[in-house]
């Protein structure tokens, strides 16, 4: 043993610190838990340094902006942009619900929604993967902010928030090849999943050929995948093609149309509270059959079980038309009664045959 | 002295290890992956630049000692790792592997020809993007795309910033 370390020294320390980071790696992904500590020193150590820099950044950027060209009409013009940003929210949702209220005639949904309460936050940093789209926001679990919450802004979404820290968190780009959310054509109501490809195009997958998508077309949040707000714009469709089994659809993501350096994280979304209770043992409602022409009984209401269909009614005529000419079902060598025979001629001889007995009997 | 006893007089490639003061040893790889994190955001078309691997590679080469390479190119992986979004161990393993590859090349080549530093860059480069794809796939199941004419484009202006950066670096070691 000892000869083997020595005389492969240089590949037993490899092989030594390979295994020991597959055994970290192992432990991380068996568990699903982070190795939370290292993160939480290396972000705190990073985030003060990043708000730094943007806050540098951002203050030359703006004196310049300031003094040397707008002078006060940057506030101005921030200001304007504030209000149009908001308008362009609250237009956005108002569509949205105008647009659900007039497909599900239902005032009632409408009523129930809110606007997202959101959260501002400005990106001060990226990480160290440069394959990966994930920056990092100045908001975290001090903030509020959650796993798993939504990021947009006013032209659309941009992510969702994936680790968070006390003072920063990280944001999966909606552009990220891992990313995924439920969204819908808002022309046709198609539904599809939007993936990213790491570029600046991103996908909608799982949308089969036969269903009509149109170039141009704009996608917007659905909602299945509960964590965007329903009706939120995506980007537009800008190449639609049939593919082997799925249609191939690409689409210009419209939250980074601004560039990215202030974004808005959803706290509570708009989602309309899930309907209560088990869906089975539900009354169907039945319309009244038609009339049958010289039939009576297919006028009857139906039977107060609910259960009114032409085999049942049939079954009560015969039944009836069997007592007015004294058949005894089940009697053996007693015959048929006269189905032909309508139920009135039926009692009618009946009658005849037996003029003693009252009429009500 | 002969031209015999003057080839014995020279160290040999091997023995030529460079020299680095602590604070180098720190600040730059540190440097290196605070460039990845800030620099990105005011100049989008940075973030290709791989500086944390370009540093591991230069100070395996520079150190020729495999064993340093692979505790080198761990350290600055796993840095890597905790400013990311994927589990801490999948820059650590590349790097490392890395590390002791190009601290082992070292002992063969040159390593201070401009010629040589530019094809091991590429290389290097290459390498790293692909075993962090395979890694990616095989331990956390991923089905990520690698794109090996892209990979290509950027590994070639890695090593173009490569050797230059090498230049700079070659000058903060220590002589004597």
């Amino acid at each position: 043993m000892e000869f083997f370390l020595s005389r492969y020294r240089n590949l037993s320390v490899l092989l030594v610190a390979i295994l020991a980071q597959l055994v970290l790696l192992a432990y991380q992904v068996k568990s699903n838990q982070d190795v939370r500590l290292i993160r939480v020193w290396a972000v705190t150590a990073v985030t003060p340094m990043a708000r730094l820099i943007e806050a540098s950044r951002s203050g030359v950027f703006h004196f310049f902006s300031d003094y040397f060209v707008l002078l006060d009409a940057r506030e101005e013009n921030k200001r304007m942009k504030r209000d149009l940003d908001q308008t362009k929210m609250e237009n956005q949702y108002l569509r949205t619900e105008l647009s659900t209220a007039d497909r599900a005639k239902s005032l009632a949904i409408f009523q129930t929604h809110a606007l997202s309460k959101t959260i501002a936050a400005h990106i001060i940093g990226n990480t160290t993967d440069s394959g990966a789209k994930v920056v990092m926001v100045d908001r975290g679990s001090s903030s509020g902010v959650e796993k798993g919450m939504a990021v947009i802004t006013p032209s659309g979404i941009v992510g969702k928030v994936n680790r968070v820290y006390s003072f920063s968190s990280f944001v999966l780009l909606i552009n990220d090849q891992t990313f995924a959310c439920g969204v819908i054509s808002r022309k046709n109501r198609v539904h599809g999943t939007l993936k990213g490809q790491g570029n600046s195009t991103v996908i909608v997958d799982y949308v089969q050929n036969e269903e009509k998508v149109e170039q141009g077309e704009w996608f917007d949040t659905s909602g299945d995948d509960l964590t965007f707000p329903k009706g939120h714009p995506v980007g537009e469709a800008t190449v639609v093609r049939p593919g082997k089994s799925r249609k191939e659809i690409f689409v210009t993501p419209s939250g980074f149309q601004d560039g990215l350096e202030e974004v808005l994280i959803v706290l509570e979304g708009v989602h309309a509270p899930a309907p209560d209770g088990a869906l089975g043992n539900q009354p169907v409602h039945l319309l009244a059959p038609p009339p049958a022409d010289g039939d009576s009984a297919a006028t009857s209401p139906p039977t107060p079980n609910g259960l009114s269909t032409d085999a049942d009614r049939l079954l009560d005529r015969y039944r009836k038309i069997g007592e007015a000419q004294k058949h005894v079902y089940g009697e053996r060598g007693s015959g048929a009664p006269n189905y032909n025979a309508s139920l009135d001629d039926a009692r009618k001889a009946q009658d005849a045959k037996s003029p003693a007995q009252p009429a009500n009997q | 002295m002969t031209e015999f006893s003057q080839e014995f007089s020279e160290p040999s490639r091997k023995d030529r290890v460079s020299k680095f003061t602590v604070a180098s040893i720190i600040l730059i790889p540190l440097a290196a992956i605070l460039f990845q994190v800030y620099v990105p955001r005011f100049f989008t078309y940075l973030q290709y630049l791989e500086l944390p691997l370009l540093v591991t590679v230069y100070f395996a080469l520079m150190w020729r000692s495999p064993v340093a390479g692979v505790f080198f190119g761990a350290g600055i992986g796993l840095a890597q790792d905790s400013l990311s979004d994927h589990p801490l161990g999948m820059f650590g393993i590349v790097k490392t592997l890395v590390g002791y590859f190009a601290a082992s090349v070292s002992q063969r080549f040159d390593v201070e020809n401009s010629v040589v530093r530019l094809v091991l860059g590429f290389f290097f480069y290459f390498f790293h993007q692909f075993f962090n794809w395979v890694l990616t796939r095989a331990l956390l199941g991923q089905a990520l795309d690698f794109e090996p004419q892209q990979t290509i484009v950027v590994a070639v202006l890695n090593a173009a910033v490569a050797v230059p950066l090498y230049r700079i670096l070659d000058k903060l070691r220590v002589t004597g």
